[in-house]
């Protein structure tokens, strides 16, 4: 029989350990053209197998130039640019840029106005956070929230559509009030335009609809197993790194800090209403989820709120003919549905702005991404990007 | 004399298989039907309307032609014979398992003794095809996408036949036939309507297979809440993402096909086949026997083709990790107490 020698045999057993897979990163291009990128983001993904080593976010497909071309437009041209920033929540976006001009120009806002204004920016709160709840569900798998979250969608719009025009890009605020309505009837001396007759009733209806269709995604997507299995605990973002980033809105009120800019700043009168800021406890893409359809209802019910007590009165504060904002700095920002959104607006006292610096919350939400998505699955990778809702307008402009 | 009848024994099969090709893609056909105007009324649509007149009735043939019309595009970087190889493969398998589905007493293609056997080794040649579609096309995301596949419909083989065996020892056959005529003998307490005893199916003393079983079907359709290999929202199209034109209508209609052919083994293993149960069909004449089978097994199809569709427009998906956990840490250990409890009672009573 022949013998076996223990050196050789140990000789190998080194061998066999030794020898490893060797197995190389993979880098996958996911998107500009992807399902789930909500528009030309394109992410950089080093993948071993199905795992992420790394991510490298690709920005600037969607760059317009709204900073530059807002040196060389009128006051009143430029709110038809920029609520074109995010588009799915247009209206929200005059606001702070409006606000900051007629902080200037020292102009008192007449209270009705800015009732309008307050009603209609949540509006689009609850449409942009609608087409998250359409879109989301979507990304993890659920065909169907879409639909049901759309057709809601479908009521504000129109809503929106009745006072302002137009569905996404309602071009709606003037400097100095809002524009007179555009289903008010003819203009004459005496007549003072407004909303439209019955606006107020059927938006009290439709936010009837808007506390419905939450609990029916509560019903349909919250409590579901396999989406709370997708989502608890994935892409968890603890409250320091958030604001270390930069982080603003639901995505870091779902990592715990209640910072709403509508609580701390003026730029609405916010104050007047009673509303919470629902928070997250983790900071994983649940919380961020829940925070979201929390908010639709905390909108809901400011809405409420606004409709009972709008005072009567004027839309228009008293302009002159030809709007040149005297010479100054300011920074104003609000509350936008994706968060902080900011405009550093300076003037040198002509017709156009001198600089007009535009603070997105998209963009600061996206630096995250690189950190958030290190050693994640390709599935969470998809589940944690879409928690984040941002729209590529916002984050190039 | 031999040779005539090897031309006649070859030409005939040639024949059968023409005719099988033939009529058995139409199978597809309600079913694609059914998942267009269901999902539509889940979600508050409408749905196809205007097509074929009333109804939409015809959007699966107009699907079908537009397949047709496109353009079939081979990816350059694709290995460009297994690339073309890979659907007809999927829809192959899919329609190689109608030879031993027993449409009536006497409509069946062939009832082999190991028909069971034969109907799951056969549909697992999918995955192959799904696999080489997966790798042959020159995608990353198809590469993923067919990985995930061949990942997820190994794992699932297991459950899938674990499931079987608990009815193949209950009913102590193999064949397709045997299982229906062991269902319509199968009494408990005598139950009786207008003096017809009322047979049950397995799938009450076999409840924990069926549900194992039909778990496993999805994965193995790769249907929602199991539908990675595809996961639109993450890698565009998975394994058919290269696919075009005719050869994605191939891998479509294999699809479908699989969704029938599964609900209707499901049918015969569970749900007694084409025998309706509550009275006997050896009394009537052949014809009339054949038709009631036929007609009762598309019934018994149609009611689990509703609740596949009916989940995948509700749930979302799960994590390729959280599927391979399912299968061989709750399924697996399931199928195997199941069939351990169902040998146990075979032997004692």
């Amino acid at each position: 029989m022949q013998t076996l020698d223990p050196a050789a045999m140990a000789h190998i057993s080194e061998v066999s350990v030794s020898v490893e897979l060797q197995t190389s990163d993979m880098t996958l291009n996911i998107g500009p053209q992807h399902p789930s990128t909500h528009g030309v983001l394109r992410l950089v993904a080093k993948v071993d197998g199905e795992r992420v080593r790394s991510v490298e976010p690709v920005i600037g497909y969607m760059h317009r130039g709204y900073e530059k071309l807002a040196e060389v437009r009128t006051y009143p041209q430029i709110t038809a640019l920029v609520n074109r920033i995010d588009w799915v929540s247009g209206f929200a976006n005059e606001i702070p840029f409006i606000v900051a001009a007629e902080r200037l120009m020292g102009l008192e806002v007449p209270e009705r106005a800015q009732y309008i204004r307050l009603i209609l920016t949540e509006m689009a709160r609850i449409s942009s956070h609608l087409i998250f709840m359409s879109s989301y569900p979507l990304e993890i798998g659920a065909a169907t929230p879409l639909m049901h979250a759309l057709r809601e969608r479908e009521r504000v719009l129109d809503l929106l559509e009745s006072v302002t025009g137009g569905r996404f890009h309602p071009n709606f605020n003037r400097l100095g009030g809002v524009k007179p309505a555009a289903g008010a009837g003819a203009q004459t001396k005496k007549v003072v335009q407004d909303l439209p007759q019955g606006f107020l009733q059927d938006t009290k209806a439709a936010m009837v609809k808007m506390f419905e269709i939450c609990d029916d995604l509560e019903g349909l997507v919250t409590g579901n197993e396999i989406f709370q299995a997708r989502t608890v605990g994935i892409g968890v973002m603890p409250a320091d790194r958030a604001a270390a980033f930069g982080v603003s809105g639901p995505n870091l009120r779902a990592s715990g800090p209640d910072f709403d800019l509508r609580k701390h700043t003026d730029y609405l009168p916010y104050d007047k209403f009673e509303f919470e800021i629902p928070i997250g406890r983790n900071g994983d893409c649940f919380d961020r989820y829940q925070v979201r359809l929390e908010e639709i209802r905390q909108s809901a019910s400011i809405i409420n709120q606004a409709i009972d007590t709008i005072p009567s009165g004027p839309l228009q504060a008293k302009v002159p003919k030809i709007i040149k904002v005297p010479a100054g700095e300011i920074y104003v920002r609000a509350e936008n549905p994706k968060g902080e959104m900011g405009y550093h607006l300076i003037s040198d006292g002509g017709r156009v702005p001198y600089r007009l610096k535009i603070r997105s919350a998209s963009f600061s939400n996206l630096s995250v991404l690189p950190w958030l998505l290190e050693d994640q699955l390709v599935p969470d990778l998809i589940a944690i990007l879409g928690s984040l809702d941002f729209v590529l307008g916002d984050v190039d402009r | 004399m031999i040779v005539v009848l090897a031309i006649g024994f070859w030409a005939g099969l040639a024949l059968k298989i023409g005719i099988m090709a033939a009529i058995v893609p139409v199978v597809a056909l309600p079913i694609i039907f059914a998942e267009l105007k269901l999902s539509a009324h889940m979600q508050h649509r409408i749905g196809p309307y205007f097509a074929g007149g009333r109804y939409g009735w015809a959007q699966p043939l107009a699907d079908g032609l537009k397949f047709f019309q496109k353009e079939d595009l081979v990816p350059d970087a694709a290995d460009k014979m297994v690339y073309k190889l890979a659907p007809y493969l999927v829809l192959g398998a899919a329609m190689a398992v109608f030879v031993v589905i027993p449409f009536g007493p006497d409509l069946i293609g062939r009832d082999l003794d190991l028909g069971v056997f034969y109907a799951l080794a056969i549909s697992s040649i999918s995955t192959i095809g799904v696999l080489i579609a997966g790798w042959s096309s020159g995608n990353k995301y198809s590469l993923i996408g067919g990985l995930r596949a061949a990942a997820q419909l190994i794992a699932y083989e297991l459950p899938l036949f674990l499931a079987v065996v608990g009815v193949v020892i209950q009913a102590q056959t193999m064949s397709m036939i045997g299982i229906i005529d062991a269902q319509a003998e199968y009494q408990l307490f005598g139950l009786e309507i207008a003096g017809n005893a009322i047979a049950i199916p397995y799938v009450f003393p076999q409840f924990i297979g069926f549900v194992i079983f039909y778990i496993a079907a999805l994965a193995e359709l790769s249907r929602t809440p199991f539908d990675m290999p595809i996961a639109e929202s993450e890698l565009v199209m998975g394994y058919l993402t290269e696919y075009s034109g005719f050869r994605f209508a191939v891998f479509f209609i294999g699809e479908y096909i699989g969704i029938f052919t599964m609900s209707a083994i499901m049918a015969t293993l569970w749900l007694g086949g084409y025998d309706p149960l509550f009275f006997d069909l050896s009394g009537l004449n052949d014809i009339a026997a054949n038709a009631i089978g036929a007609l009762v097994l598309f019934g018994k199809v149609a009611i689990l083709v509703f609740l596949m569709i009916w989940m995948r427009w509700t749930f979302p998906r799960f994590r390729e990790d959280q599927l391979q956990d399912l299968a061989w840490r709750i399924l697996i250990p399931l199928g195997l107490a199941n069939i351990a409890v169902t040998a146990f009672f075979k032997v004692v009573f």
